[in-house]
């Protein structure tokens, strides 16, 4: 094969018709930006959703309570008030493989500090509650197992809390006042932000649950209990452990209670994204096979056209491979360029739309190296059938066209 | 010495539909190394079948094509390729050289289908040589579009003498210029028929036929006549006449 004099001959076409050169390539410019830009979208819409359940913490198990059913009127889930601090601390202490539980209430409060105040979630967990939710503190300490058995009057807030309760000065050692109590407040959580469903997570004040039950709340049972296990392998295991732990508690009654785990949340929220990157992804994808159909037709007119040009190069003695052989090296330099161009292009839109949308962007190398690569597939595929028919020519009759 | 073309009993038909064309129709013909021949025709009479056929472009349907002794009738497309590559310079009518492309690229095309690789340096040598020859060293990077239309022919004569071949062949080769440069034209391959180049052109004017050395007549798909030429007329000498002419018209004008 005569590949360097071939490349040499089929650049020499190309600068040619700069101009058509360049429109041809166009089509794959826009398809391969397309993809890129897109896919870099959905990648960063999908990479944000995870993080946001990453922020929820790991490994976590949730019980909620059932629905409740007075006089035949059925309430839905959570309805019931059957979760007790008993079967927190039974959890805790029957099942293996976990790390931390954490009985929690949850329960809306205006809430008093400085002359302001503030309406807040305030929600009773036990210390082991930020390893749950893998969450740190900015300043102070947790409050410990002494205070919960205590019904200490003791709280850690967010960031939301403590912006707009405390607008000088560290939060830490001073005094928060909720249901009128005054609650000291021993550190305040580190941001972190909205949740995918919209809420502000920093907007909290956490004391421990036992006092949020008999001072707060003012009620027996909890809102749900968080459950961290060891290890993800552990936790279908650990799941159903604790459904028959609660369910030999509650004797032969229905159960009443709900085990959740986050990995299914987390499922269903990355699936979502995937759907939508994989959308965008097809809707690129298309307009990248469109552009490829642009070079077939351009290289189908350039054969047509240049029929006396491959009648010269036949007779003077080009056999058919050279002839095809060039076609499809110009072919596959178009696309190669628009696919290095388009890569740049669609680099540079995902940047714009980080920028100016400010939508989470994530250009993947993956993305890059394989709409590369596609494009220059696409040049051989839409490439070999003008090659072929040009390389089958028939000198005489090329030379002889006008 | 063996004959640089052997045409043995060559027979060319075409079938268009029902209707049987015979274009060439027993053609035995030997041409010898350093001729230079003319073959004539009107139009339809099989001169360029048989010049198709020469050039190894088309296969005869009879008969036996000896090119520089080797037998062209069994050979495949891509190996009819190599010769016309090697042993043939082709020289059109209409130039036929490819646009937007520099005349010392356009020489170097040969060289790129060469089945033996030549390095670039040496393309781009053997090329401004052959532009030398033709007197057009100093055109090597100007377009076809920026040259006269006796400069593209011998833009053209250069790239069908680049690979050294044993015969040049033309069609027609000034069917397209004005009698003034078809005179420098036909110098340029009496000068290369000089230093030995054997050449065979077709044509279907008299007085160019008159500059080469043999002259061909073709009728029917048949040779009719085969003669030398006599009183050949020389580039030179016509160039001279053609300049008294026009010094005499311009004298004429003026008065």
């Amino acid at each position: 094969m005569r590949i360097t004099a071939t490349s040499i001959i089929a650049l020499r076409a190309l600068r040619r018709n700069k101009l058509r050169s360049i429109l041809t390539a166009l089509g794959i410019i826009i398809g391969v930006a397309a993809v890129i830009a897109m896919v870099s979208i959905g990648n960063g819409a999908k990479s944000s959703v995870e993080s946001q359940i990453a922020s929820l913490g790991q490994n976590v198990i949730t019980v909620f309570p059932g629905s409740s059913n007075m006089g035949g009127m059925r309430g839905g889930w959570g309805s019931s008030s059957s979760l007790t601090i008993e079967d927190a601390q039974a959890i805790e202490r029957e099942v293996m493989g976990v790390v931390a539980v954490s009985g929690e209430v949850r329960d809306r409060q205006q809430v008093l500090a400085n002359g302001l105040n503030w309406n807040t979630t305030v929600m009773g967990e036990s210390p082991g509650y930020l390893s749950i939710r893998a969450w740190e503190l900015e300043t102070g300490t947790m409050f410990t197992e002494a205070d919960e058995r205590s019904t200490a009057k003791v709280a850690i807030i967010g960031r939301t809390v403590a912006n707009n309760l405390y607008t000088d000065g560290d939060p830490v050692g001073q005094t928060i006042r909720i249901r009128n109590l005054p609650f000291k407040i021993l550190g305040v959580l580190k941001p972190k932000g909205f949740n995918f469903f919209g809420s502000d997570q920093d907007d909290v004040v956490i004391v421990p649950t036992t006092s949020a039950m008999r001072r707060v709340a003012r009620r027996t049972n909890l809102s749900s209990i968080l459950i961290q296990a060891q290890s993800p392998d552990a936790m279908p295991r650990i799941q159903q452990e604790i459904t028959d732990l609660l369910q030999q508690r509650r004797g032969g009654r229905e159960p009443d209670f709900n085990v959740r785990n986050q990995m299914e949340l987390a499922e269903a929220a990355t699936a979502t994204s995937k759907t939508m990157t994989a959308l965008l992804g097809a809707i690129a994808g298309i307009s990248l096979i469109v552009g490829g159909i642009g070079i077939m037709n351009i290289m189908l007119v350039s054969v047509t056209e240049r029929t006396r040009e491959i009648g010269i190069r036949l007779a003077i003695g080009a056999h058919d491979r050279d002839v095809r052989l060039q076609f499809l090296i110009e072919a596959m330099i178009l696309s190669l360029l628009g696919g290095v161009l388009g890569v740049l292009l669609g680099i540079g839109a995902s940047e714009l739309v980080s920028v100016q949308l400010g939508w989470p962007v994530l250009v993947s190398t993956m993305s890059v190296v394989l709409a590369v690569s596609v494009s220059a597939f696409i040049g051989v595929v839409f490439g070999f059938y003008p090659a072929h028919k040009a390389s089958q020519l028939d000198p005489i009759d090329a030379l002889r066209f006008e | 010495m063996k004959p640089v073309v052997l045409l043995e009993d060559i027979y060319k038909t075409y079938t268009n539909g029902e209707v049987q064309v015979h274009a060439v129709r027993g053609v035995t013909l030997q041409i010898e190394s350093g001729e230079f021949v003319a073959i004539m025709g009107s139009s339809g009479s099989g001169k360029s079948t048989l010049m198709n056929i020469l050039g190894c472009l088309d296969r005869p349907t009879k008969g036996r094509y000896l090119l520089d002794q080797v037998d062209t009738s069994g050979l495949e497309r891509n190996e009819r390729a190599d010769l016309r590559n090697q042993k043939l310079g082709f020289v059109f009518q209409g130039f036929n050289l490819l646009a937007r492309t520099t005349a010392v690229e356009n020489v170097e095309l040969p060289m790129l289908y060469s089945p033996i690789r030549v390095p670039p340096a040496e393309m781009r040598e053997r090329a401004m040589k052959a532009l030398d020859i033709v007197g057009l060293a100093d055109r090597a990077d100007h377009l076809p579009n920026q040259l006269s239309g006796g400069q593209q022919q011998r833009v053209a004569i250069a790239r069908a003498l680049v690979n050294h071949p044993q015969i040049l062949l033309a069609d027609e080769p000034t069917g397209n210029l004005d009698s003034r440069t078809s005179v420098e034209v036909m110098g340029v391959f009496q000068r290369l028929n000089d230093q030995g180049i054997t050449i065979v052109m077709v044509t279907h004017e008299l007085d160019i036929a008159h500059y080469c050395k043999r002259n061909l007549i073709v009728r029917d798909g048949k040779v009719v006549r085969d003669e030398a030429v006599r009183d050949r007329s020389i580039s030179a000498v016509e160039m001279e006449k053609l300049r008294n002419a026009e010094a005499a018209a311009k004298l004429i004008h003026s008065a």
